[in-house]
């Protein structure tokens, strides 16, 4: 009797499903979610903030007044009175675009799949930041494309590390289809790269023939003044933007953008429209409506106050409970803080006395295509109350003297593990993490 | 995550613990009747799930205290659904904090629909602080416990369904207790006379006082390599590890004492991996086919267990008959000298000469889409609902005999 494997579809499938496993990792996020847990692990907005009464009295007119409109197929670039705002939206960032220039997309993520399978033929090679965000990851992990990281310091993507790679992918022969950055308060490091390096990395972009592409949902939510120009505001032809109004509005309306240059946009209008034939109609008139009726920027700034003060929070508990060997990042703005363990502790590996502690992160390893990141973990402030965020960091504290005492009884020396696997896009929690 | 994700979990995943607020599913019921399932009279659109009363408030105790229909035999499972709505109140728990939350969930979810099918309406409940309140409340005739991990396996959570005389499906709390934890199963069973792989199991704290590099050399000089690595209580191969040489074992151990405090170690056997199930419906406990497991990747973990394709699963396994009929009766007495209740699963290695080595048993055996038992379930031409419903059945009639420990 020959064996099953429970899988009669696994002779049909695509190559690029390789790798999409069940997790271990992902299944310890399951406990995340139970409210014993602290979980610093999502990456959700804090959508409780909104006026809700206010937004369900503007959707409910959004039928009433104009309902046949609403919910009828739309335009696949998107709704062109959108598009217009968008471009107001963008401008607040320095970005001068055309709304036949946007293209709108079933958030972001969606912006990243177009522009991916316009750009990328399996094996290219695509520069990202490193750590970078692991939903682009998956996509690029789909295109089968190849990912080089480049490491970032305080001040987010180094110039010379840039450099240095395109001349060593030159010297090889290969080219990078594009660079992928997330300039502002960056998922997962919370870094933002410094003003003084942003023309200089557009600059070096030009030299090499370099696109970047580049992913912005951040960016009005910093929490020290006025938001930085964004690299398109730099280079119209160099540069493909992707936005969103999942955090600056409602994630789960699904609404975010791409502006890209005339000739790449028709080609992401037809491959949208062969996925999903136009983004919904009904979302993107609620956003309209949203920012033509409601103080929308005063609601930004409850935001950033409301995440500047979790993000005060995590950092204070961080500097007065965190054993000695760990470092973190000082993020400005959006949601996260990138924590490295001291030598010799792997966060994936301490990840399961974390749950049994009853406080949940992301370990460091899903956001790197090639296995790096084992010291390191992302931290969110986002979603927990304050007082909530301190008990999470002082579990995980907790946790990490344990590890410490663990490691020192059993490898004193350095580190002498190596990875096993890499990780894959299974590796991250699903979307509703809170 | 950030709004943009990978696969969307099953919607409701995370909140699904709650059917019993949820309305009739008239999909479900479409379904059930073009499978040849269950039916009512033609028209009888507004009789959807009468069982479902079974479950209001009024139920439970009283009947409970009235007498419980009689267990069903195994030919009668066989013959199919062939009664009409069941009168039974059942719970299936499932969730809890356990690393294993998300396998057990899924069993939860499995259990309760295979049990639909057979017109029993569970009502799945997680092991949160609501779920004493609704047990009391609306105290059900029996509960199918497929809380995986320490709370559904150590006894813990037995325990107090006994004190509040709920009467459950499985291994009483006393026998988990040392089925749960890995050396002390093995201890038990060794003692009973069946082989099982020499082992050490330590603390954290005898390597940290005595010196992990002196004690490591003595298990490395007694067990050799390969060697496996796991954590003495726990399930789905969570911190299961098997390195082939003792230079790995430090990080090894590192790794399985983030699961728990103490770890197993015991050499690598080779040989053809099978996992039994055994059932007891009313005539003693019998041994389902043994599913015989060979994963692509070679190693049993986590990703082969639950990921459709990468396991090559064979029920009945491979093996010649009298090799068959000696891993069914190591399961058979795997079961009986640690007292085990109504299911159990060993999982053992048939070596190269026919020899059975024991490895571990299982309280809360996973019911999930890949797990072994419903398989053996399925092999024997059972049907996983009606024998969990004997079981329920068979739970309930033993109410009275059960006392607290």
């Amino acid at each position: 009797m020959s064996g099953n494997t429970l899988d009669p579809y696994a002779d049909r499938y695509a190559q690029r499903t390789r790798g999409m496993t069940a997790s271990e990792i992902r299944a310890l996020f399951a406990v995340a979610n139970r409210p014993e847990v602290v979980s610093l692990a999502g990456g959700m907005p804090y959508t409780t903030a909104l006026p809700l009464d206010a937004v369900g009295a503007m959707m409910g007119q959004l039928v009433a007044h104009n309902g046949s409109a609403a919910l009828q197929y739309g335009s696949g670039q998107g709704d062109p009175r959108l598009r217009e705002q968008i471009c107001e939206v963008m401008a607040l960032e320095g970005i001068s675009g055309s709304p036949d220039d946007v293209v709108v997309t079933v958030g972001s993520q969606q912006g990243l799949d177009i522009v991916s399978r316009v750009f990328l033929d399996p094996g290219d090679v695509v520069l990202a930041e490193g750590p970078s965000y692991v939903g682009a990851l998956g996509t690029f992990a789909a295109a089968q494309a190849e990912v080089v990281h480049l490491p970032m310091d305080s001040d987010g993507l180094v110039p010379a590390v840039l450099e240095e790679t395109l001349d060593r992918l030159t010297a090889a022969g290969r080219r990078a289809k594009f660079l992928y950055t997330v300039p502002n308060f960056h998922n997962p490091a919370g870094v933002t790269l410094a003003l003084a390096r942003r023309p200089e990395i557009v600059t070096m972009a030009e030299r090499h023939d370099l696109l970047v592409l580049e992913d912005n949902p951040y960016g009005l939510l910093g929490f020290d003044g006025e938001a930085l120009p964004a690299l398109r505001s730099l280079s119209d032809s160099r540069v493909i933007y992707l936005g969103s109004f999942s955090k600056t509005f409602a994630p789960g309306l699904r609404v975010g953008w791409v502006l890209a240059p005339h000739a790449v946009r028709e080609k992401l209008v037809l491959v949208s429209e062969s996925q999903v034939l136009c983004p919904p109609t009904f979302n993107q008139l609620a956003v309209t409506e949203y920012l033509q009726t409601q103080p929308w920027m005063e609601q930004v700034k409850v935001f950033r106050e409301l995440y500047r003060e979790r993000r005060d929070a995590m950092l204070d508990a961080l500097s007065s409970l965190m054993p000695a060997g760990c470092t973190w990042t000082h993020p400005h703005g959006g949601f996260y803080v990138w924590l490295t363990l001291p030598e010799g502790i792997d966060a994936k590996v301490m990840q399961p006395r974390a749950v049994h502690a009853r406080v949940a992160y992301v370990p460091g390893i899903g956001f790197y295509a090639d296995g790096s990141g084992r010291r390191d973990m992302r931290l969110s402030y986002c979603y927990p109350e304050p007082n909530r965020i301190r008990e999470g960091i002082r579990r995980l504290a907790g946790v990490v003297e344990e590890e410490l005492d663990l490691c020192a009884t059993f490898l004193p020396g350095a580190w002498s593990g190596t990875p096993r696997r890499t990780a894959t896009s299974a590796d991250a929690p699903a979307p509703d993490l809170t | 995550m950030s709004e943009r994700g990978g696969p969307q979990r099953e919607p409701g995943a995370t909140t699904a613990l709650r059917p019993e607020e949820r309305g009739p599913d008239r999909q479900q019921e479409r379904e059930q009747r073009e499978r040849g399932g269950p039916q009512r009279e033609p028209g009888a659109t507004t009789a959807l799930r009468p069982e479902a009363a079974a479950n209001g408030p009024a139920s439970g105790r009283g009947r409970a205290g009235g007498g419980v229909p009689p267990a069903r035999t195994a030919s009668a499972m066989r013959s199919g659904r062939t009664q009409p709505s069941e009168d039974i109140s059942v719970v299936v728990l499932a969730g809890g904090l356990d690393l294993e939350r998300d396998v057990s969930l899924r069993s939860g979810r499995r259990v309760s629909d295979a049990l639909r099918m057979t017109r029993v309406q569970a009502r799945l409940l997680d092991a949160d602080g609501a779920l004493l309140a609704r047990l009391v409340d609306d105290r059900p005739d029996a509960v199918f416990v497929a809380l995986h991990g320490k709370a559904g396996e150590d006894g813990a959570l037995r325990t107090v369904l006994e004190l509040l005389d709920v009467p459950y499906v499985g291994t009483s709390a006393t026998a988990c207790r040392v089925a749960w934890d890995k050396p002390s199963a093995k201890a038990a069973v060794r003692a009973a006379g069946l082989a099982t792989p020499d082992w050490v199991a330590l603390p954290h704290s005898t390597f940290r006082e005595l010196g992990a590099v002196a004690v490591l050399d003595r298990i490395v000089a007694r067990l050799g390599a390969p060697l496996m690595v796991k954590p003495a209580q726990g399930g789905s191969a969570l911190g299961a590890q098997q390195i082939q040489d003792a230079d790995e074992l430090p990080a090894a151990m590192v790794s399985c004492f983030s699961y728990g405090e103490t770890v197993l170690i015991e050499p690598f056997v080779a040989g053809v991996e099978v996992a039994v199930t055994v059932v007891d419906v009313g005539s003693g406990p019998q041994a389902l086919p043994a599913v015989e497991i060979v994963p692509f990747s070679g190693v049993f973990d986590y990703a082969s267990r639950y990921t459709a394709g990468m396991t090559t699963y064979h029920t009945p396994a491979r093996l010649p008959a009298a090799a068959a009929a000696e891993v069914a009766e190591v399961a058979v007495r795997a079961h009986t000298v640690l007292g085990l209740r109504d299911l159990s699963r060993t999982d053992a290695i048939v070596t190269p000469d026919g020899a059975i080595e024991f490895l571990e048993v299982n309280v809360a055996p996973g019911m999930t889409e890949t797990s072994l038992l419903p398989m053996a379930v399925e092999a024997a031409g059972l049907d996983l609902g009606e024998v969990c419903l004997t079981m329920l059945r068979r739970a309930a009639a033993r109410r009275r005999a059960t006392t607290l420990d």
